[in-house]
């Protein structure tokens, strides 16, 4: 490789960092994607009850059982939208941070604080008398140096199967009106 | 020589300034006419059922990925983030017209406004699926 072509290759890279360009949404991002079915098998449920308010007023409790705080709420479109924040200091990273500073002398920033959101969406299903519930949970991670060091969605099957437990017993109580 | 340096340092400083202007500018920024960004961000569908589109764009929404922000069945608007590793942000408003309705979708990337069209139809693809209705150009 000869100088030109090197410089062929690095122009573009210099010129994106001095404009400051950052890459653009990737393609798939808003395409359904073979994870998809999984994904809505394991984030939703349908409940026996044509009565959607009362799923709702369950969830309700569910979040504020979790410690969140509800952020919205509009009932004729069966929403829920609640977070919290949270600490994100894990044992393995502080141990591995301290390790490189008494090894290398290098400060690591550890993750600290978490922004947890969660959304819950229900939707009637006339025919059948059914509600179909369905939750998502998201979450910022910010590090000890106040940057981002997460920013994802949380799709394990365990958080969700866990959220239903409690939601299938709050549906439980608010039909039992304890 | 000297003055070579002053003048190159002056005429830098004065770029630096009119890009600070600019960064007000940006508040009615955009970089392509209403008509373009409308031809590929709006869509209409064959149903008067402005609730059932509403729910069908919130079910969309989460099959992407989003967790919904908020949702105005009245105004007719929901919009919703999906966070993986970046942060997409989601405005769509559902509104009757005639004997139809229209949606309309606007995206935001990072810091970024979404105008490409290919993110847009691969939205109303799912959306598509979702509803059973076909998603047809907003026509005028």
């Amino acid at each position: 490789m000869n100088g030109h072509q090197k410089l062929g290759r690095i122009a573009p890279a210099i010129a994106c960092l001095l404009l400051g360009c950052a890459p653009g949404i990737p393609t798939e991002a808003l395409q359904i994607n073979p994870q998809t079915l999984a994904q809505r098998e394991a984030s939703s449920r349908s409940y026996d009850t044509g009565n959607e308010g009362e799923i709702l007023s369950a969830s309700v409790q569910v979040l504020q059982d979790l410690g969140f705080t509800i952020d919205r709420t509009a009932a004729d479109a069966g929403l829920v939208t609640a977070s919290k924040q949270r600490d994100a200091t894990e044992g393995g990273q502080v141990a591995a941070a301290v390790a490189m500073a008494v090894l290398f002398g290098v400060y690591m920033p550890v993750d600290d604080n978490q922004l947890i959101r969660a959304s819950i969406v229900t939707r009637p299903i006339e025919e059948s008398k059914k509600t179909y519930v369905r939750v998502a949970f998201q979450r910022i991670v910010t590090n000890t140096q106040g940057q981002t060091s997460k920013i994802e969605s949380l799709n394990d099957p365990e958080l969700y199967a866990s959220f239903f437990r409690n939601l299938e017993q709050a549906i439980y109580l608010e039909g039992e009106k304890v | 020589m000297a003055i070579r340096y002053i003048t190159a340092i002056v005429l830098g400083s004065l770029l630096l300034v009119n890009a600070c202007n600019n960064s007000q500018s940006r508040v009615l920024e955009t970089s392509q006419s209403a008509v373009q960004l409308r031809s590929f961000q709006a869509k209409q569908f064959d149903t008067k059922d402005k609730e059932f589109m509403m729910r069908s764009v919130m079910a969309t929404l989460q099959d992407l990925g989003f967790v919904i922000d908020d949702a105005n069945m009245l105004i007719g608007t929901v919009s919703a983030t999906k966070l993986d590793g970046y942060a997409l942000r989601m405005t769509v408003s559902i509104r009757p017209a005639a004997e139809k309705t229209v949606v309309r979708a606007s995206a935001n990337y990072n810091d970024q406004p979404v105008e490409d069209p290919v993110p847009y139809q691969r939205f109303y693809e799912s959306l598509q699926k979702a509803t059973f209705l076909e998603a047809n150009d907003v026509i005028g």
